[in-house]
């Protein structure tokens, strides 16, 4: 059997920085696997800018910022195997994959997935109506734009209010098409405040917040959505449905991480995030697999998921080089006003711990506060919080060897 | 064109009729409206092979559910379409509906359905541990099982494509004259077939075509029926179809699993004017969730993949119309074939041979007939050495295209190459399954598109997702003018 030390599940931005981040940390027998025919991942698609400027001190374009990863990987000789598709991961770290070639099996030493995430399609919204053509998840109909010069529409209503509904709204308008409306369920967008103001507001394209589509018309292409205004519980308002002509719908209804072969190699889970159950270096459930990206987390911005894999690259190659940290574990548990903490787990090394966590709703200014017991391990003010952005908090080092129990994060409004 | 044999429709009756006649030494064409077969009420059904309990003896439900089981097992098998003789159960929830069991059960005997048992609601449970605590009596029917339809239907129509028969899709059938030598069927489109013989197995439209054949009697009542399906991870809920007590409207909502392991839900039994309709309504979707979970109340519908709606086409008698028109020589009706259709689809294919036999037609088989049909599925069965080798030979089987189910740009190539070969994205992921996962399509449409494009010559902005009209790009190609 073929081995390599570290096998990589994608070759997008988790994969390429993991690979690189192992590589530099002493092991050189990397593989990484994609399934698309050159790397990059989603951001081949995503040609506006705004990526970069955290991670690489400038503003680039998706395409961009891949490039400047896929150079890193070569540079270092790393290899990647296009068009291959990793069809099952055993717990004894076998890899199973196929390509043209043939069905290829490896032996790795650790195996990092960075499979990414996709989009939640229109029947797991369960919108009543017909099944005409031209209603495409957002992510789909970027492709077809920007990678394959097809527009696929010219009368858009956009549901969802994610970034990448937001920008295929400023995309759509570019190219011609007419974007009726964005239409939002929750009381609030769950895109970045920069892209509402550059793709919606720029373009005085209109965003209907507590807002969602309800009925699909059109036999065969889409002649028109009814769209109505919903309460607390997401219901619609009666009398506030309305017809918007149009020949596209593009959903834009949030990403799940895309973890077939998580589960299939046996790994834990967790419900809140959509992906495996992992410690502070990314390592899952099973001894040598790690996880990271948007396969475990969906991130706000490419360059958290960058930072995320370099995590995970060095504490791959450091099981590799047999400096793996070894220490007790405690659980973390998200308390009031938090909807998932990552890591699920914590080894008690010593050193300082970063926490990641998503709230529930918006709050105005919020205190954090990290208790192991009643002992108070960390603790954070935030000016206002929301879903749809990411906190981090730090536990400084020392502080969680004294942890007895699971740690606990809460969140605390101050008025 | 001349053909001895000319069927109006392509649902899983005409496909398995042109199947049957396509053994004998006679030409056969097949007229199909839409851009594919099995486009209408073949397309979105239960995909229950029923045991036969339910129709009332003596009619001809009973009589073709009865023979059809064995023979749609065994057609199946030869056309390798996926199925599963997973059971059925009827579920009565209090002493009211009980006596309906027990009714069933003895409708069942007279029909002579073989290994029916009552059991308590705790043997019931024992069985499948997911039904609810309200469950009292519930009949087992051994022979139950599932089917794909769609696939069903392709893979009859195209193995009898193999043996000779002819399909002409996109002809939607305008006029039937009757000739000396039997009828002249014009499409809409002013195209012409004729044939001695004259099936109308044209589902919702049957009572239509009828009236232009020159001899109608009946008027089809279209009624809608609105599913759910659930993702994989629910696919066990249940292994037997989980029905409740009839209704006059039909036999209820079930939940089954699908031979592809989802989890299906439905379907909804509510009168509409449009046999094509395919619309999902709320109302109709909180009905299938409310009784799907009166019977398995763990189904967990945040599960939910996609919903869809089908229309089966009945007449006020409640019975199938199989029979030779008594005006118009030459002229067979194969009408209101509702459930059991798809049970019985092989009985009835088999009762219009005979039927076209006593009109004159001379029955000569065919001494090469072949009536198996290679796997679709073959691929994902081998082994990974087989797999190997096969990819060494065509290498295109190694490239996956539908990530969610696992498809192949070899399969999907077969898919638009084999008869009948797909020509739209509906119609690959009807025959693989290419977009019909998790993401449905979000990955895999752009890559399918231009596989059709390659395989078919359709320019991409041609591509429909369904056939005419339901073009996937309207905007036109970038750089250039958008088309009107």
């Amino acid at each position: 059997m073929r081995t390599s030390d570290i096998v990589i599940v994608g070759g997008g931005p988790a994969g390429l920085a993991a690979a690189v981040a192992a590589f530099d940390r002493g092991v050189k027998d990397l593989l990484i696997l994609d399934r698309e025919d050159t790397p990059g991942g989603i951001l081949r698609q995503c040609i506006h800018n705004g990526f970069g400027l955290h991670k690489l001190g400038q503003e680039l374009t998706g395409p961009e910022y891949a490039a400047h990863y896929v150079e890193e990987v070569k540079n270092r000789g790393i290899p990647v195997m296009s068009e291959t598709m990793v069809t099952g991961i055993s717990p004894e770290l076998v890899v199973t994959a196929a390509n043209k070639s043939g069905i290829l099996k490896i032996q790795a030493k650790a195996v990092i997935l960075a499979m990414g995430c996709r989009e939640r399609p229109r029947g797991a919204l369960n919108i009543c109506g017909t099944r005409p053509a031209g209603i495409y998840s957002a992510g789909t109909a970027q492709k077809l734009v920007n990678c394959e010069g097809y527009l696929v529409g010219k009368k858009v209503v956009i549901l969802g209010s994610g970034d990448i509904g937001l920008i295929m709204a400023r995309r759509m308008t570019l190219e011609g098409a007419k974007v009726e409306a964005v239409c939002e369920i929750l009381p609030y967008s769950g895109g970045l405040k920069r892209n509402i103001v550059q793709c919606l507001e720029d373009y005085d394209i209109p965003l209907y917040l507590s807002t969602t589509v309800r009925e699909i018309h059109g036999r065969e292409r889409l002649e028109g959505v009814t769209i109505a205004q919903v309460d607390e519980k997401r219901q619609s308002v009666p009398g506030t449905e309305r017809f918007i002509p149009c020949d596209t719908l593009l959903l834009s209804c949030g990403l799940i991480p895309e973890n077939e072969l998580t589960r299939g190699a046996g790994v834990a889970m967790d419900r809140r995030t959509g992906g495996a159950c992992v410690d502070q270096f990314r390592q899952t459930s099973l001894p040598g697999i790690y996880a990271c990206g948007n396969v475990l987390q969906v991130h706000d911005l490419v360059d958290y998921v960058s930072d995320e894999a370099e995590i995970a690259g060095r504490a791959a190659a450091d099981r590799v080089l047999g400096k793996a940290p070894a220490g007790e574990t405690v659980e973390t548990v998200p308390g009031n006003g938090v909807r998932y903490v990552l890591p699920q787990r914590v080894v008690k090394t010593g050193d300082e711990v970063d926490l990641f966590l998503r709230v529930t709703r918006p709050f105005g200014k919020s205190r954090f506060t990290v208790k192991a017991g009643e002992e108070v391990l960390a603790s954070a003010v935030r000016p206002a919080v929301s879903p749809g952005e990411m906190e981090k908090i730090r536990v400084p080092a020392g502080k969680l060897n004294a942890a007895g129990g699971p740690i606990t994060v809460s969140l605390e409004e101050m008025v | 064109m001349k053909y001895d044999v000319v069927i109006a429709g392509c649902g899983v009756v005409g496909a398995m009729t042109a199947r049957e006649f396509s053994r004998y030494d006679l030409k056969v064409c097949v007229l199909e409206k839409e851009n594919d077969v099995s486009m209408g009420a073949s397309r979105a059904n239960s995909g229950i092979i029923h045991g036969g309990y339910d129709p009332v003896p003596g009619t001809l439900k009973a009589e073709m559910n009865i023979l059809g089981v064995p023979l749609l097992y065994e057609a199946a098998k030869d056309l390798s379409v996926p199925f599963k003789q997973n059971g059925s159960m009827v579920c009565a929830f209090g002493k009211e509906e009980e006596g309906a069991i027990r009714a069933l059960y003895e409708r069942g005997l007279a029909n002579g359905v073989e290994g029916l048992r009552v059991l308590t609601g705790d043997e019931a449970r024992e069985l499948e541990p997911n039904l609810s605590k309200a469950l009292t009596l519930a009949l087992l029917v051994p022979t139950g099982g599932i089917i794909s339809p769609y696939e069903l239907t392709v893979a009859a129509m195209g193995n009898a494509m193999d043996n000779g028969a002819d399909l002409k899709l996109n002809f939607e059938v305008a006029a039937v004259a009757r000739t000396e030598e039997g009828f002249t069927v014009s499409s809409a489109a002013g195209e012409t077939v004729t044939g001695r013989i004259f099936i109308n197995a044209a589902g919702g439209f049957s009572d239509r075509v009828a009236e232009m054949a020159g001899d109608c009697d009946f008027a089809i009542i279209p009624r809608a029926g609105e599913y759910m399906i659930l993702d994989k991870e629910a696919g066990d809920t249940v292994s037997r179809t989980i029905f409740q007590v009839p209704t006059k409207d039909g036999k209820g909502i079930l939940v089954c699993p699908t031979v592809h392991g989802n989890l299906l839900t439905g379907p909804t039994a509510l009168p509409v004017g449009d046999p094509e309709s395919r619309e999902t309504t709320p109302a109709g979707l909180e009905k299938v969730a409310f009784l799907a979970k009166k019977s398995v109340p763990g189904v967990d519908f945040s599960k939910v993949i996609t919903s869809f709606s089908g229309v089966r086409s009945s007449v006020a008698s409640g019975d199938f119309i199989i029979r030779a028109s008594e005006t118009v020589p030459g002229l067979i009706h194969l009408a209101a074939i509702d459930s059991p259709g798809l049970t019985s689809c092989v009985a009835i294919a088999r009762r219009a041979v005979e039927l076209a036999a006593d009109c004159g037609i001379a029955l000569t088989p065919k001494a090469n007939w072949d009536g198996t049909r290679p796997d679709p599925d073959a691929f994902r069965r081998m082994t990974d050495e087989e797999k190997d080798a096969c990819i060494k030979e065509r290498p295109d089987y190694g490239h996956i295209i539908c990530r969610c189910e696992g498809v192949s740009e070899g399969e999907i190539r077969d898919a638009i190459r084999r008869n009948p070969g797909a020509r739209d994205v509906d119609g690959v992921k009807r025959r693989v399954r290419a977009g019909m996962g998790r993401c449905q399509g979000g990955f895999c449409a752009p890559y399918v598109m231009r596989l059709i494009s390659e395989e078919t010559g359709i320019p991409m902005v041609e591509v429909t997702k369904s056939g005419k009209g339901s073009r996937m790009i309207t905007g036109g190609r970038i750089g250039e003018e958008a088309d009107q």
